[in-house]
């Protein structure tokens, strides 16, 4: 397996331990990752409200670099090795990708004008590119027999909540169900933890309303945390989510009244624990809520 | 609006081709039924002074001002329920990222607490390509209230001593990373 790794601004700075965790255990589970060189902001929840157009010439010009060094299906052959399918981390990266490719296959002209933007970076873009997510990745290039035969320290007596989040799963993503997501349950049992189901797997974490409205987005942190219990730690694969939740747990007991305490680890982390991984890769000291509160429960 | 103040239709402006305007759901807009799914599945509908079956409603009728003033669209945090549970398959998420935009376009100046928040990132990305948290949250916490940001700084301090956060000099002169991309969307934009 090949693939084109766009990580994307948080997984570059505050969720950075997302970025080396996941490239040691693509590593590990014997899969080719190159970083796409070049890559600038997917423009997040702000470029569009800028304007359309910026909407998806932000995403676009990252799947124009991406196209160039071969993520295209169309370029198979052509260049050398084949092809290799572009990887986001970020499910905001990967829902504005995922966004601008929709509106190039709905509307004929929308190509021709993105290009007419791109010509100052020196680049064009055919709209071949497929974006996939981390978890698209995790949960379905690989078997969980090609999983479990990696771990080298099963996850036993580990109970974990998995968290997908919103734009993980909808409404671009063709992998997993956007109300009732499973994708993940089959590499957490891999991995030999006990899955813990709750209602609140695809809700909201609130995103930026922690910041710009705190006493609506920390009832929507509440809630999740709350549904998780009594599982040893929460499990997600976006960094928004994970800064949201791992962040905001003093914030939100303060707000119940009692102490809340999860530890909040993103998939790749666990499945690095599972692997053997070194501290130096899974940077569990980068949390706020400590993981030894769930490692602990490990034999 | 407080939702349970009557609104004279005589007297209020309205504008009918306002529909035309939200994309992408543009005249499908038209379709909504009011049947309330979206406030129903909306986790920040309680919070909103008007909800989004109200807003849909206001929106199809032209009350352009009801609607850009209104708080609700701030209270959204694109987590698509809504849309994918529209029966009426309409794109309602992604319009409601176009009010934000028609709102800051106004200058509208309610919410700054969330206005400032979208200019400041905007103003990051042009500068640096990428996003920088910290310069990103020191201009958003100047431009909105800087009072608040005291109530972040525990957080600040434990995050810059865990390595989540490190501090940047800013860079102020010269030409910003996608400077011209910018520009050249605007030109682009300008011309349609």
């Amino acid at each position: 397996m090949r693939y084109l790794f766009y990580p994307g601004c948080s997984a570059e700075s505050s969720a950075l331990e997302y970025k080396t965790s996941t490239l040691a255990v693509l590593e590990a589970l014997g899969a080719e990752v190159e970083e796409l060189e070049g890559w600038t902001c997917c423009g997040a929840s702000v470029a569009a409200t800028m304007s359309d157009l910026l909407g998806v010439v932000l995403p676009a010009r990252n799947l124009a670099l991406a196209e160039q060094v071969g993520a295209s299906p169309l370029q198979a052959g052509g260049t050398e090795g084949g092809t290799r399918d572009m990887l986001a981390v970020c499910s905001a990266c990967y829902t504005n990708f995922r966004r601008t490719a929709a509106a190039i296959a709905s509307r004929p002209r929308l190509l021709d004008t993105i290009n007419q933007a791109l010509e100052v970076e020196g680049l064009t873009y055919r709209g071949t590119v497929e974006a996939r997510h981390l978890l698209d990745v995790l949960a379905n290039d690989f078997s969980q027999e090609e999983i479990a035969a990696r771990v080298q320290r099963p996850l036993t007596g580990l109970t974990v909540a998995p968290y997908y989040g919103c734009q993980t799963v909808r409404p671009y993503s063709p992998f997993d169900d956007g109300q009732r997501p499973t994708s993940m349950v089959g590499v957490l049992e891999a991995l030999g933890a006990t899955v813990h189901r709750h209602n609140r797997e695809a809700s909201c974490c609130g995103t930026s309303l922690l910041t710009t409205k705190p006493e609506v987005g920390l009832q929507m942190v509440e809630a999740i945390l709350e549904a998780s219990n009594p599982a040893d730690c929460i499990i997600t694969v976006c960094p928004m989510c994970h800064f949201n939740l791992d962040s905001y747990q003093d914030k939100v007991s303060q707000l119940v009244g009692q102490p809340l305490r999860i530890p909040v680890l993103f998939l790749p982390q666990l499945m690095g624990l599972a692997f053997g991984l070194p501290e130096s890769v899974l940077m569990f000291k980068r949390h706020v809520v400590s993981v030894s509160l769930a490692l602990a429960r490990l034999s | 609006m407080a939702t349970s103040e009557v609104i004279n239709l005589t007297t209020v402006k309205r504008d009918p081709t306002f529909v035309e305007r939200l994309t992408p759901a543009g005249e499908l807009l038209n379709r909504c039924i009011q049947c309330g799914t979206c406030s129903a599945s909306c986790p920040s509908a309680h919070a909103m002074d008007l909800t989004p079956r109200q807003m849909w409603r206001l929106a199809q009728l032209g009350f352009q001002d009801e609607v850009l003033h209104s708080k609700a669209m701030w209270l959204c945090s694109l987590c698509y329920t809504c849309h994918v549970r529209c029966p009426r398959g309409i794109p309602l998420t992604e319009t409601i990222v176009k009010l934000k935009q028609l709102a800051l376009q106004e200058g509208i100046g309610e919410w700054r607490e969330s206005t400032a928040f979208y200019r400041a990132f905007g103003e990051v990305m042009r500068r640096y390509g990428r996003t920088r948290e910290i310069e990103f949250m020191v201009r958003y916490f100047l431009a909105s209230n800087p009072l608040t940001a005291l109530g972040y700084a525990g957080l600040g301090l434990k995050l810059l001593g865990r390595g989540k956060a490190h501090l940047e000099l800013p860079r102020l002169g010269g030409e910003g990373r996608l400077e011209r991309l910018f520009e050249r969307v605007a030109e682009l934009e300008g011309q349609r």
